[in-house]
């Protein structure tokens, strides 16, 4: 196995693999700084922030031979006997240069930049940088313009590092993004006419090191070091990117992307990135109601899910659809709450919106016409408790056939997901409970009108569409009224104490081998369900 | 801590001397402590017909106001550093972009509890273009919770209340006019 000497400190790497001095250095626990550089991209070497002493060890004497000029780590590759040293005098005079150089004209308006907290620039310049200003400019302001709808540059806070201009030539392809001019005159621009607007434009905000690059939507709302990050998953598309879901007080202000090889490397495309709005709209649901004779009345929950269960109980054939926005678990309490009722009770998954083609972009990122993150685990869920997968339409023809006397319908949609004609068809259900985010033609016919939660209140499991499993917990707390489905569910069943996600899950496993793999514990990359299946496919056979 | 603690040490209440043996002139020295402030000069004074004197307006830590620049704008560039030094969460800022071509941003609403505040001044220290400053105001009242929850306008209100008596920090202490 190749071994890298970093500071002394010896790295091993696998066999065949390629890292370079930045990556060796991170598994040794060692950080080297760097600003254009990034792991998803091509190597460019420009920002000179990661030089390093090299050289080789010849492994029969033990002896060094190190190079007498410094070099990039990010272009150095890191083989058997590299020698890396990073904390020499002589690195660090030239970190601190970089530094030096790159603030000259830098303004210092670190108070009003959205960067500040998470800034490369700012970090490094107190840990490597100098500690006195030896230039007299003192830019405070810096110019700036629009390079998109979403985007904003701003122009004097740039530190020409490229990583944006690569992610649009090497990432989505569409290359808007050049720089202008040469030497100290060089900037960011566009072409006249044809402005950064693809579908994954968000993403160069998230790697710009320093605040060139601004969100408009998230530009001045709040101060990164205010806010809180959770772990989450994009409920965009079938997708399911990892993601960040940040907020503060139960306001999510932004939604990033998470590191996960597996499904979205760094990436997430815009529609995922801004459709988290709905969360915080006016239109939600929050009144739990009962429509009686064509009068509403106002319900606590203490008193609506009591009276809900014993109407069931009563009705005869009961209904449920899944919807696949909600989770693994959330899904399974419900079909198990109306099986627990009615052994024959009709399951099934709810509609999966679908809209255009899938998108894919030059790296492969693609951005599915599925609308929902949950199909593929929804369906499992209903293939247990159902012969196939039955789809809404199965419901409404044994409404019309006189057959379900109650039912409940699981929304959760961003859009309109069912319109008149369909409603009117579920309308002679007795006992009709629609728990949704909004308003629909189907509310409209309810008996029962649940407010229900949205992808940052829930806590629970996604699969998606390649079968991926990933667990995320709750973000947000629900706005006053609503009840998160999962724990909505869990006092239907009688379950003991509180809603625990994770426990439903380990249930879920042992009860539907197709989530087998998620028995043991789900690490924040998720896990393969096919793979866990074939595993023990293996052992058995 | 422990009591056996190699930190903690122990000491000896010191020993009774003659005179605190014999109690009276212990307690005479005291009643004379007690007489010499009956006829000293008072220190208290009869608020609120009498004002206290305030020895350094410029220094104390009384109700906040928000300054003015030279245009009469609100000097505030919303950078929240002040809600984030304050131990009191009392500071609540709403910001926006600025309509201004020389500032990027500014407070689209300030919002301050003065009675959660704690008047530490933790604000003033933290602002990085002296946009907020504590005042020596020190009297105030109000008839209900919401009252006293002071917004941009009648933040700015103390500036042009308090900015005669009390200047602006300047150049010469630091500051940023």
């Amino acid at each position: 196995m190749p071994t890298v000497y970093i500071d002394g400190i010896e790295v091993q790497l696998a066999e065949g693999e390629r890292a370079n001095g930045i990556q060796a250095a991170e598994r040794a626990g060692i950080e080297i700084p760097h600003y254009c550089w990034h792991p998803g991209l091509t190597v460019v070497a420009s920002c000179r922030m990661c030089l390093v002493e090299t050289g080789t060890r010849d492994p029969q004497s033990g002896e060094v031979k190190m190079l007498p000029k410094l070099v990039p780590a990010c272009q150095t590759p890191a083989g058997d006997n590299t020698v890396f040293v990073t904390n020499s005098d002589k690195v660090k005079q030239a970190r601190s240069i970089v530094e030096e150089d790159l603030l000259i004209r830098h303004p210092i308006d670190c108070p009003i930049c959205d960067k500040a907290g998470e800034c490369d620039l700012q970090d490094y310049h107190f840990k490597y940088g100098q500690d006195e200003r030896r230039a007299d400019v003192r830019p405070f302001t810096s110019r700036r313009r629009d390079v998109g709808d979403t985007v904003t540059l701003f122009v004097d806070r740039c530190v020409m590092c490229t990583r944006c201009v690569r992610f649009t030539r090497e990432i989505s392809g569409t290359s808007e993004l050049f720089v202008a001019h040469r030497g100290s005159h060089e900037e960011i621009e566009v072409f006249p006419g044809y402005p950064l607007d693809n579908k994954m434009a968000g993403n160069v905000v998230d790697l710009c090191p320093v605040g060139a690059l601004g969100d408009k939507d998230f530009l001045y709302r709040q101060r990164v070091w205010m806010m809180k990050a959770h772990d989450g998953v994009c409920t965009g598309c079938s997708t399911g990117c990892s993601i960040e879901v940040e907020e503060n007080q139960d306001t999510v202000y932004r939604l990033k992307p998470r590191e996960n090889p597996h499904i979205n490397e760094w990436w997430m495309c815009d529609e995922g990135r801004y459709g988290f709005h709905h969360v915080h709209s006016d239109r939600r649901l929050t009144n739990v109601e009962r429509i009686e004779d064509g009068e509403t009345v106002l319900l606590e929950w203490t008193q609506v899910l009591p009276e809900i269960d014993e109407r069931f109980r009563q009705a005869g054939r009961l209904g449920a659809a899944l919807s696949p926005h909600l989770t693994v678990e959330e899904a399974y309490l419900l079909a198990k709450y109306v099986r627990s009722i009615d052994p024959e009770a009709v399951v099934v998954l709810g509609p999966v919106p679908v809209e255009g083609q899938d998108e894919s972009f030059k790296n492969g990122f693609t951005i599915r016409a599925e609308k929902c993150p949950n199909r593929r685990g929804v369906e499992e869920v209903v293939r247990h408790f159902s012969d196939g997968v039955p789809t809404l339409e199965e419901l409404i023809a044994n409404v019309e056939a006189g057959v379900v006397q109650a039912a409940w319908i699981s929304g959760g949609y961003k859009n309109d997901w069912i319109d008149d004609a369909k409603a009117e068809r579920l309308a002679p259900v007795s006992c009709l409970v629609v728990q949704d985010l909004f308003g629909s033609p189907l509310l409209d016919r309810a008996r029962y009108r649940l407010p229900g939660a949205a992808f940052a209140e829930r806590a629970g499991s996604y699969v998606n569409h390649v079968d991926r499993l990933q667990s995320v917990d709750w973000a947000i707390r629900p706005p006053a009224g609503v009840r998160v489905e999962g724990g909505v569910y869990w006092q239907l069943l009688q379950g003991q104490r509180m809603f625990k996600a994770r426990g439903v899950l380990e249930e879920v496993a042992r009860e539907i081998p197709f989530f087998a793999a998620a028995a043991n514990e789900v690490g924040p990359l998720g896990v393969d369900l096919k793979a866990g299946s074939a595993v023990e496919k293996a052992v058995t056979g | 801590m422990k009591s056996d603690h190699p930190d903690v040490k122990w000491i000896e209440e010191p020993k009774l001397g003659l005179a605190g043996k014999m109690y009276l002139p212990l307690f005479v020295q005291g009643l004379t402590t007690t007489t010499k402030h009956l006829f000293s000069r008072k220190v208290t004074v009869d608020y609120p017909e009498v004002r206290p004197k305030i020895d350094n307006p410029l220094i104390y830590r009384g109700v906040h106001r928000l300054n003015k620049d030279a245009e009469g704008r609100v000097k505030c560039v919303a950078c929240f550093l002040c809600a984030t030094a304050c131990p009191a969460h009392c500071i609540d800022i709403v910001g926006i972009e600025s309509p201004w071509p020389d500032r990027e941003k500014y407070p689209q609403s300030f919002t301050i509890d003065e009675l959660r505040c704690i008047y530490c001044g933790m604000c003033e220290e933290a602002c990085p273009v002296d946009a907020i400053e504590l005042t020596s105001l020190f009297d105030l009242t109000g008839r209900s919770r919401e009252e006293m929850i002071f917004d941009k306008e009648k933040l700015l209100s103390v500036y042009d209340q308090t900015k005669d008596a009390e200047p602006m920090m300047s150049d010469s202490l630091g500051g940023t006019l």
